[in-house]
């Protein structure tokens, strides 16, 4: 079992005659995904390695069943495209695209209200089911199936996380990459829920970082409804205030959104934190063990 | 990206927001000669404040009353040139180099209005609170209660009713409702429209005479929108950020100067900030943070490279890289490249893991420079932190 994707998800990809969205579309053909299509506007008809190309997401949908897609169109454009894919009814909505400006996520967010939509991202690195299906640019020979269910706001930090647990010999069951922007689609709070549910994941890790109080109101969420052992990490200790530590919402502003409070409020709900983060493997061995 | 007071009540007083009228001056004569239409009337006086990109300047003396143009004028002279330190600014404080003289005007009541994006909502909130002149970040720590909330609906915007709500709650004077409704409608269009990502009013001042006025103003805005505001990204003082960070940029490098002594550079935000963390667990302390991004090239690697052998205060260098889709030989050839283009004066360690590392190791090791390997993240830290020790 798994969360959000597995072998039957069918995904399109929006912008898949852009280089990134080239690249990648072949790197998940390769790792085993269904791509069933591609969306660029005035190239319908066209095809990338046989993958049949679209002009609208609608087309995409009527013609191949797609029930997911993955963005990489540029920034400036990248709202649109979300929106494209809501209303054409994707279940879900995977956004790979950094830099898109949060005025446009506000919108975006309000036009999903009342929509059955999911979106993951945007500045994410996508979702994977390993040895099924794989959504976005991690390197998928890094994962391995398995029990672990993992949810980050940052992408190689959880590849990092993703391989000391691989090395250590427990697989995922699913890994989402929530992006590191301060308006997005799925929250630490979404996934934890899904995970929980899931029958195929015993055990959680999340990695959050400083800016904002998402974490917070996870630890809140795990304290009450999470009832898996969950391993916590938060990136940033040292990270100065008042500064943008690269992702779009990791600031410290006001003095809120620091580390420590961070790790304060998961201490308090029962995850088991880890300071280092060359330790994110072996903490989860041991939470396993309890 | 921030800019100055008077940049960002220009920007206001398009959207139809008070401001007081102000001329911008970058030396006393020009200070003076601004000054002489506010001090026109029998009485009247202005007021003389330096531009620096920082909140706390009256506190620290850089908001200053004149009544006459020579004493606008010595007010001018003592403030340019001079470094103003205050709660914002770091102890390095920040050189003045122009001062925006103001019209006076006859203060009655000060108040605060604000607008961020709030993340738990999705949505432009836009706070008020009676406390005007105060730390906003005070207020909401001491008494959260004095600071009134409107979350916008985006596809409405600021509708009348909530502008009324606020002003209300202020106890504005019901003469003034529609002064304030208009003033706080012209906020809120104007943050949108320049994709702002923070706009404060503070103090927001209601004057004597019966008029609702920003006396100061403070705006930021989004780096991922200046693509469409190339008038408000000409506005950037570049005297006002760290020259580092400037140069960075121009490779698309995500750089940030830290205090510590050992450089860093990472493939990706999240893993970057970690790195920065483990060097601290090892007991040393990181002089930056780098983010090459993760399909960083050898261009990028070079300037990285010299960005953070340039800081004198490095005496060992981390590299950290997760190789996913890019390959660690390849970066370990950059890496090649651009220690032997740069020079190495101090130790290098280098952490490579992910796809192709037995290779991108190999060459490392084959390469004769005097590179330490790691494994393992902690390993790296250790390592780099005894390398800067010793150097």
């Amino acid at each position: 079992m798994s969360i959000l994707i597995n072998k039957n998800t069918k995904v399109i990809c929006q912008g898949i005659t852009g280089e990134q969205g080239t690249f990648h579309t072949r790197q998940m053909v390769a790792y085993g995904t269904k791509m069933v299509g591609g969306v660029t506007p005035g190239k319908g008809g066209t095809n990338v390695d046989g993958i049949p190309v679209f002009d609208t997401v609608g087309d995409a949908v009527k013609k191949t069943g797609a029930n997911a897609s993955v963005i990489y169109v540029p920034a400036g454009f990248a709202a649109d495209a979300i929106m494209e894919a809501v209303d054409a009814g994707i279940e879900l909505v995977v956004c790979i695209t950094e830099g898109i400006p949060v005025i446009d996520m506000v919108k975006v967010r309000r036009f999903m209200e009342g929509k059955n939509s999911r979106l993951v991202g945007p500045n994410c690195p996508g979702v994977i089911t390993p040895d099924e299906c794989k959504i976005g640019i991690m390197p998928g020979h890094i994962h391995k199936a398995g029990r672990v269910g993992v949810v980050s706001r940052s992408g190689t930090l959880t590849y990092e996380a993703v391989d000391q647990l691989t090395r250590l010999g427990m697989g995922q069951s699913t890994c989402v990459g929530i992006g590191g922007d301060p308006v997005n689609g799925t929250n630490f709070i979404d996934v934890l829920e899904l995970f929980q549910k899931d029958s195929g994941t015993d055990a959680i890790v999340m990695i959050g970082e400083i800016g904002g109080t998402a974490e917070e109101e996870a630890a809140d969420f795990i304290r009450k409804n999470v009832k898996k052992p969950v391993v916590g990490y938060i990136a940033g200790a040292t990270a100065p205030k008042g500064k943008r530590m690269g992702h779009a919402g990791a600031i410290i502003s006001g003095g809120k959104g620091t580390a420590e409070e961070k790790f304060e409020a998961m201490q308090k709900a029962g995850i088991r934190i880890t300071r280092s983060t060359a330790e994110i493997g072996k903490s989860m061995l041991e939470a396993l063990k309890k | 990206m921030n800019i100055h007071e008077y940049q960002a009540k220009q920007i206001l007083a398009k959207y139809g927001v008070s401001v007081p009228k102000g001329k911008i001056a970058f030396t006393p004569a020009e200070a003076e000669e601004a000054s002489r239409e506010f001090l026109a009337e029998a009485g009247s006086v202005c007021v003389v404040k330096a531009q620096i990109h920082a909140g706390g300047r009256g506190k620290a003396g850089g908001v200053k009353l004149a009544k006459s143009r020579e004493e606008a004028g010595s007010i001018a002279k003592e403030l340019l040139g001079k470094v103003l330190v205050t709660h914002q600014t770091g102890p390095a404080g920040k050189e003045v180099k122009k001062v925006y003289v103001e019209e006076g005007c006859q203060i009655a009541r000060e108040l605060y209005v604000g607008l961020v994006v709030d993340r738990s909502t999705q949505r432009v909130v836009m706070m008020a609170s009676t406390e005007g002149g105060v730390e906003i970040e005070e207020v909401a720590a001491k008494t959260p209660e004095k600071i009134l909330k409107e979350f916008i609906d985006p596809a409405v915007g600021l509708i009348p009713f909530q502008g009324r709500k606020l002003a209300f709650g202020l106890g504005i004077d019901k003469s003034l409702i529609n002064k304030a409704v208009k003033f706080m409608t012209g906020l809120y269009n104007a943050f949108v429209a320049s994709d702002a990502s923070m706009a404060e009013i503070n103090p927001l001042v209601v004057t004597k005479g019966g008029d609702i006025i920003a006396l100061d103003a403070k705006m930021s805005f989004d780096d991922n929108a200046l693509f469409r505001h190339k008038d408000i990204e000409e506005m950037r003082d570049l005297d006002e950020e760290d020259p580092k960070e400037v140069a960075a940029a121009r490779f698309n490098l995500n750089y940030v100067t830290l205090d510590g002594n050992i450089g860093c550079m990472v493939n990706g935000a999240g893993l970057a900030m970690a790195t920065m963390d483990m060097i601290k667990l090892s007991g040393g302390n990181p002089a930056n943070f780098l983010d090459v991004g993760g399909g960083a090239n050898k261009e990028q690697v070079t300037a990285a490279f010299k960005l953070i052998t340039s800081d004198p205060n490095v005496k060992g260098v981390l590299v950290n890289i997760f190789g996913g889709i890019m390959r660690c030989d390849i970066i370990a050839e950059g890496i090649m490249a651009a220690a032997k283009d740069v020079g190495l004066k101090v130790p290098l360690v280098v952490r490579l893991q992910g796809t192709n590392v037995e290779q991108g190791r190999k060459l490392l090791a084959e390469s004769g420079l005097n590179i330490i390997t790691a494994e393992n993240m902690d390993e790296a830290a250790e390592k780099a932190v005894k390398a800067a020790k010793s150097a």
